[in-house]
C-alpha cells in the first residue's frame, strides 16, 4: 500500500467566471486524520464535492489508492471506498434510523432485484447479516435504542452522528466529515472527538475533517490544511497552524479559539 | 421458503379454488358485479405498479395509461394473429387449457413490450424531476395514443376487436397478487430500499453508493411491465379496445388512486383502487334514485368531477393520502424481523 | 415562385397560430417565474376565456350589432374594433378574477408544500373546471358568435390573410407591447421580476408577495382569455376540452423559450406555431399534436433550460 490514500494534484474548479478552488493539492495518508479549515466560503465543501464526484475539477486530478477519480459518478466513488457526511444533514427523512443505515449497505450488495423478488436462502442470509452489521454500527454510536424511530425526529446531534454511521455502513477507506460538530453541545463535541478517533483506529479509516470548531480540529487532527478564497494558505501540524500569521490574518475578527 | 413467498402461494391456491367454484355463477348470473370485480383487479394492478414509480421512487408519471395501451394493443394483436398457432399445439381453440395458455402468452407479450416502452420513458426521467417529468410522461402517453390513432393495423380510431375474452378472476387477481408481492418484496429488501432513497434525497443516495439512475429506470420498467399486463387483461376482458380508452384521463384515474391511497403505501393504494372503481358506480346509482333532482344527475354521473374535487380537497387537507405517513404504514404491516 | 408563396402562406398561418400559443405560454412562464410551479389549469383559463366571450358577446351585440357587418370598411372599422375589443376586455377581466380566485383557494394554502402537491392540485383544478363547464354547457361544441367579419384581406397578391388572422396577430402585438410596459415599467411588474429572482430578498424589502402573485395570475389569465377569444374568431366552435392541447403546446413553448423567461415564451410560442403548421403542411397532418411533445422531449433532454433560460444549480 502506498503512503498516500487520497491525493489531490493541483485541483482547480471554476463555476463560470468564479474560481472556487485554485491549484489545490493535498494528501491524506492511510489511517491519517487530516483537518481542512478556512473561513466561510473558502471552498472547503467544494473540495469535498470535488473528491466525491458531485463536481468535476476543471483542472488537476483526484487520485484515490493510486486510481484516478476524475469523471467518475458519485456512487462509483463511494463504491471505491470514499464516504461522506453533509454540512446540512441529508438523511433519508422517510426512513427509520435503522433503515437509513441498512440502505447504505446497498453499495456492496451481492443480491439484486431477482434475489429480492425470490427471497431465497442466500438473500435472507445476506439480509440477516446486514441487519447484524447495521445494529453493531448503531451500537457503537449508542443509537441502537432509536432504531425504529423516524430519523427526522432524532435530536440534532444524533442526526449528525447517524450520518456518520450511515457513511460507515458503506465500508469506506476514507471518510469525509463536513462539519460534524456543528450544532452540538460541548459534551457532545467531546464524545464526538473520541468517536472519530475510535472509528479511525477501529475501522482502519482515514478521515478528512472540515470543521469550524477549532478545538475539535486542533484536538484530533495531526495535520491541517487551511483554505482561504479557494487558495491553500497553510498546511502543517496544529501548533504551527495556530501560530501561522497568514492563518491568523484570514481569520481576523474570528480569531482561532484555543 | 420465505414467509412472503408462502403467503403468495397460499393466496394463489386459494384464488384458484375460489375462481373454479364461483367464476361460472358470477360471470353469468351476476354479470354486473363480475365486471366491477374484474375492473377492480385490473385497477389494483395499475395503481400498485404506478405506486412503485410515484410513491416509492418519488418520480411523477402521468402516462400510465400509455403503458397500459402498449400492453393492450400488443396483447390484442398477438392474440388476433397468433393465438390459433399457440392453441393449435394445445388441442385447438376453445380448449380451456389452450385458452389459459393463450392469455398468459399474450399477457407476457403485452407486459414485455410495455416494459420496453418503460425503458424508453425511463431515460428522460434521469435528467428530469418533478413537474417536468410529469409533463414528459403525459406527452409520452399522448404520443402513444396518437400513434395508435394513425396506425391502420391497430384499427386506428375505429378501435380493435380482440380475439377471445379470456380474462377471468383467477388471472386478474393472481396477477394483482403477484404485482403486490413484487412491489412489496422489492421495497422490503436492501436492494429495494434504494428506491426509497432516490425519493428521499438523490444527492445523499448517490453519496451512499446508490446508482439512482438505475433505480429510476428499474422503477419505470417494472411499473410499465405490470401496466402492460393490466392492459392485456383489459383487452381480453372488453374484447374491444379504442385509443380513447387509454387517454390522459385514464392516467389521471390511476394517479388519483395512488394519491388517495397514500403514495408509498401499497395497502392504501389497493383500497383506494377498489374504492375509486366502485365510487362511480355508486354515484351513478345515486344519480338515478327517485329523490335525486335531475340537475344533480349530470354532476354525479361524471366521475371526473368527483375525482377532481377529491384531488383538491386531499391535497389541501391530507396530502399524504388516506393512509397517512407512508413509512408508518410500512412499519405497521411489514416487520423487519422479530427481535 | 409558387413554392415561395406557399411557404410564406404557411409561415403566416404559423405565426397566427403561434400568437395564440405565445399568449398562453406567457401565463405559464410568469407563474413559473414567481412560484416555480406549472399551473396545469392554465389551458382551462384559455377555454374559460372563450366561454366568457360566448356569454358576453350577446350582451355587447345588443348595443353594437356586430353580426350585421359582412366586410370591413373604413367606416365600420372603428365600431367593430370597439365592439370586439369590449367583448375581449370583459372576458379578460372575468378570467383575471377567476385566475386570482383559483390561486387564492387552491394554490395559496400550499405555498410551502412540495411542488408535486401543488401540481396535483392544479391537475385537480383543471379537471374540475373542464367538467363543470361540461356540466353547464354540455360536451358538444358551441358556436362562437361572429364578432368581426371574416374575409380575406384584399391587395396581397397570392397570399391569403383572413381578417381573423390579422386580428389575432395585431392583437397579440398590442398585448405583448402592453405586457412589456407593465413588466418593465410599473411597480408591480418590477416586483414580479424581483420575486422571480429572489423571493426571500423580495419579502425582506417589503414587497407584499401575495399581491404580486395575485397580480401575476391576473395578468396571465387575462392573456390566456384573450387567446381564447382570438382563437374563437378564427375557428368559431368552442368546447370544454378545447384548452387541453393548446395548453400543453403552450407549455412546451414556454419550456422551449426557457421557462420563467417572458420574451422566451413569446418566441417559443411563435416557433411552436410555425413548426406545427409546417409539419402539417409539408409532412403529415396527423403529426399535428404529437410534434409538440416530440419538441418537448428533445429540448428537455438536450437543453433543459430552453433557448433563453438560465441554469439553476442544486446546492450540495
Amino acid at each position: 500500500m502506498t503512503s498516500k490514500r487520497l491525493e489531490l494534484q493541483s485541483c482547480t474548479i471554476r463555476f463560470g467566471g468564479l474560481t472556487a478552488v485554485a491549484n489545490f493539492s493535498m494528501v491524506v495518508g492511510p489511517r491519517e486524520l487530516v483537518g481542512l479549515i478556512g473561513p466561510n466560503g473558502a471552498g472547503k465543501t467544494t473540495v469535498f464535492n470535488m473528491i466525491t464526484g458531485v463536481y468535476q475539477p476543471t483542472e488537476g486530478q483526484v487520485v484515490f489508492n493510486g486510481e484516478r477519480l476524475n469523471g467518475l459518478k458519485p456512487f462509483v466513488i463511494t463504491a471505491k471506498g470514499i464516504a461522506r457526511t453533509f454540512q446540512n444533514i441529508r438523511l433519508f427523512p422517510s426512513l427509520t434510523v435503522f433503515d437509513n443505515v441498512r440502505a447504505a449497505f446497498n453499495v456492496h450488495l451481492a443480491h439484486g432485484p431477482r434475489h429480492a423478488w425470490w427471497r431465497g436462502g442466500k438473500f435472507r442470509a445476506e439480509e440477516a447479516q446486514i441487519e447484524t452489521k447495521a445494529l453493531d454500527l448503531l451500537k457503537i454510536f449508542n443509537l441502537d435504542r432509536h432504531r425504529d424511530v423516524m430519523c427526522k425526529s432524532l435530536p440534532y446531534g444524533d442526526q449528525r452522528r447517524l450520518e456518520i454511521v450511515r457513511a460507515l455502513a458503506t465500508t469506506p477507506k476514507l471518510l469525509l466529515l463536513d462539519e460534524p460538530a456543528a450544532g452540538m453541545t460541548p459534551t457532545e463535541k467531546k464524545s464526538l472527538m473520541r468517536l472519530i478517533e475510535f472509528i479511525q483506529e477501529h475501522f482502519d479509516i482515514s478521515v478528512l475533517l472540515v470543521e469550524h470548531d477549532m478545538r475539535v480540529v486542533m484536538g484530533i487532527c495531526r495535520r491541517i490544511y487551511v483554505l482561504d478564497y479557494g487558495i491553500k494558505i497553510a498546511e502543517g501540524a496544529p501548533e504551527a497552524i495556530r501560530r501561522d500569521p497568514k492563518v491568523i490574518e484570514a481569520y481576523l475578527g474570528e480569531e482561532p479559539e484555543s | 421458503m420465505s414467509r412472503a413467498r408462502l403467503i403468495l402461494g397460499v393466496f394463489l391456491l386459494f384464488l384458484l379454488v375460489l375462481s373454479l367454484a364461483v367464476e361460472g355463477v358470477l360471470a353469468t348470473t351476476f354479470a354486473y358485479y363480475y365486471d366491477v370485480l374484474i375492473t377492480i383487479g385490473i385497477n389494483v394492478i395499475l395503481a400498485v405498479s404506478l405506486n412503485l414509480v410515484n410513491g416509492y421512487t418519488g418520480q411523477f408519471s402521468l402516462g400510465h395509461a400509455g403503458f397500459m395501451a402498449v400492453g393492450a394493443y400488443a396483447a390484442a394483436s398477438w392474440s388476433n394473429h397468433l393465438d390459433p398457432v399457440v392453441a393449435g399445439v394445445l388441442g385447438g381453440m376453445g380448449n380451456p387449457a389452450a385458452t389459459n395458455v393463450c392469455l398468459v402468452v399474450s399477457m407476457l407479450v403485452g407486459g414485455l413490450l410495455a416494459a420496453l416502452a418503460g425503458l424508453l420513458v425511463g431515460i428522460p426521467s434521469l435528467r428530469l424531476r418533478g413537474d417536468y417529468l410529469a409533463i414528459v410522461t403525459l406527452g409520452f402517453g399522448e404520443i402513444i395514443r396518437t400513434a395508435i390513432l394513425n396506425t391502420d393495423f391497430l384499427g386506428a380510431a375505429r378501435g380493435l376487436s380482440v380475439r377471445g375474452n379470456y380474462t377471468n378472476l383467477f388471472w386478474t387477481y393472481g396477477l394483482a397478487g403477484i404485482c403486490v408481492y413484487t412491489v412489496l418484496s422489492l421495497v422490503n429488501s436492501t436492494y429495494g430500499r434504494g428506491f426509497l432513497t432516490v425519493r428521499d434525497d438523490e444527492v445523499a443516495a448517490e453519496a451512499m453508493g446508490i446508482n439512482t439512475t438505475r433505480y429510476k429506470v428499474a422503477a419505470f420498467v417494472i411499473a410499465a411491465f405490470f401496466a402492460g399486463i393490466a392492459g392485456a387483461l383489459y383487452a381480453h376482458f372488453k374484447a374491444f379496445i379504442t385509443p380513447e380508452g387509454f387517454n390522459f384521463f385514464r392516467s389521471v384515474d390511476v394517479v388519483v388512486m395512488v394519491i388517495l391511497g397514500g403514495m408509498g403505501s401499497t395497502l392504501g393504494v389497493i383500497l383506494a383502487a377498489a374504492l375509486l372503481t366502485i365510487l362511480p358506480e355508486i354515484l351513478r346509482a345515486l344519480a338515478h334514485t327517485s329523490f335525486m333532482p335531475p340537475a344533480f344527475q349530470g354532476l354525479l354521473e361524471n366521475r371526473l368531477i368527483a375525482y377532481s374535487l377529491l384531488l383538491i380537497v386531499l391535497m389541501l387537507t391530507r396530502p399524504e393520502g388516506l393512509f397517512g405517513d407512508p413509512s408508518a404504514v410500512r412499519r405497521r404491516f411489514i416487520r423487519t424481523r422479530p427481535k | 415562385m409558387e413554392q415561395v408563396t406557399l411557404f410564406l402562406q404557411q409561415l403566416l398561418n404559423g405565426i397566427s397560430l403561434g400568437s395564440i400559443y405565445a399568449l398562453i405560454a406567457l401565463g405559464y412562464t410568469m407563474v413559473y417565474g414567481v412560484l416555480r410551479f406549472i399551473n396545469f389549469a392554465h389551458g382551462d383559463i384559455y377555454m374559460l376565456g372563450a366561454f366568457s366571450g360566448f356569454l358576453v358577446a350577446p350582451l355587447v351585440t345588443r348595443f353594437i350589432p356586430l353580426q350585421q357587418y359582412d366586410t370591413f370598411t373604413p367606416q365600420n372599422f372603428f365600431t367593430i374594433a370597439c365592439g370586439a375589443g369590449l367583448v375581449m376586455l370583459t372576458s379578460m377581466a372575468i378570467c383575471a378574477v377567476i385566475g386570482v380566485l383559483i390561486e387564492k383557494i387552491a394554490y395559496r394554502p400550499l405555498r410551502n408544500k412540495p411542488r408535486l402537491t401543488v401540481l396535483i392540485t392544479a391537475i385537480g383544478v383543471s379537471l374540475f373546471i373542464q367538467n363543470m363547464t361540461q356540466y353547464f354547457f354540455g360536451a358538444e361544441p358551441k358556436p362562437f358568435p361572429q364578432l368581426i367579419p371574416v374575409h380575406p384581406i384584399e391587395g396581397l397578391g397570392d397570399l391569403t390573410i383572413l381578417t381573423t388572422q390579422a386580428a389575432i396577430i395585431l392583437s397579440t402585438i398590442i398585448l405583448l407591447i402592453l405586457l412589456r410596459f407593465i413588466v418593465m415599467r410599473t411597480k408591480l411588474g418590477m416586483a414580479m421580476r424581483a420575486l422571480s429572482l429572489n423571493p426571500m430578498a423580495c419579502s425582506l424589502m417589503g414587497v407584499d408577495i401575495d399581491v404580486v402573485i395575485s397580480f401575476t395570475f391576473a395578468l396571465g389569465s387575462a392573456l390566456a382569455a384573450a387567446a381564447g377569444i382570438l382563437v374563437s374568431l378564427d375557428s368559431p366552435s368552442i368546447t370544454p376540452l378545447m384548452g387541453n392541447l393548446p395548453g400543453i403546446k403552450a407549455f412546451v413553448a414556454a419550456v422551449l423559450g426557457g421557462i420563467g423567461n417572458i420574451p422566451g415564451a413569446a418566441i417559443g410560442g411563435l416557433l411552436i406555431g410555425v413548426l406545427e403548421t409546417l409539419v402539417v403542411g409539408y409532412l403529415r397532418p396527423e403529426l399535428r399534436d404529437a410534434i409538440a411533445f416530440a419538441v418537448l422531449i428533445v429540448i428537455l433532454l438536450f437543453k433543459p433550460t430552453g433557448l433563453l433560460g438560465r441554469v439553476e444549480r442544486e446546492k450540495v
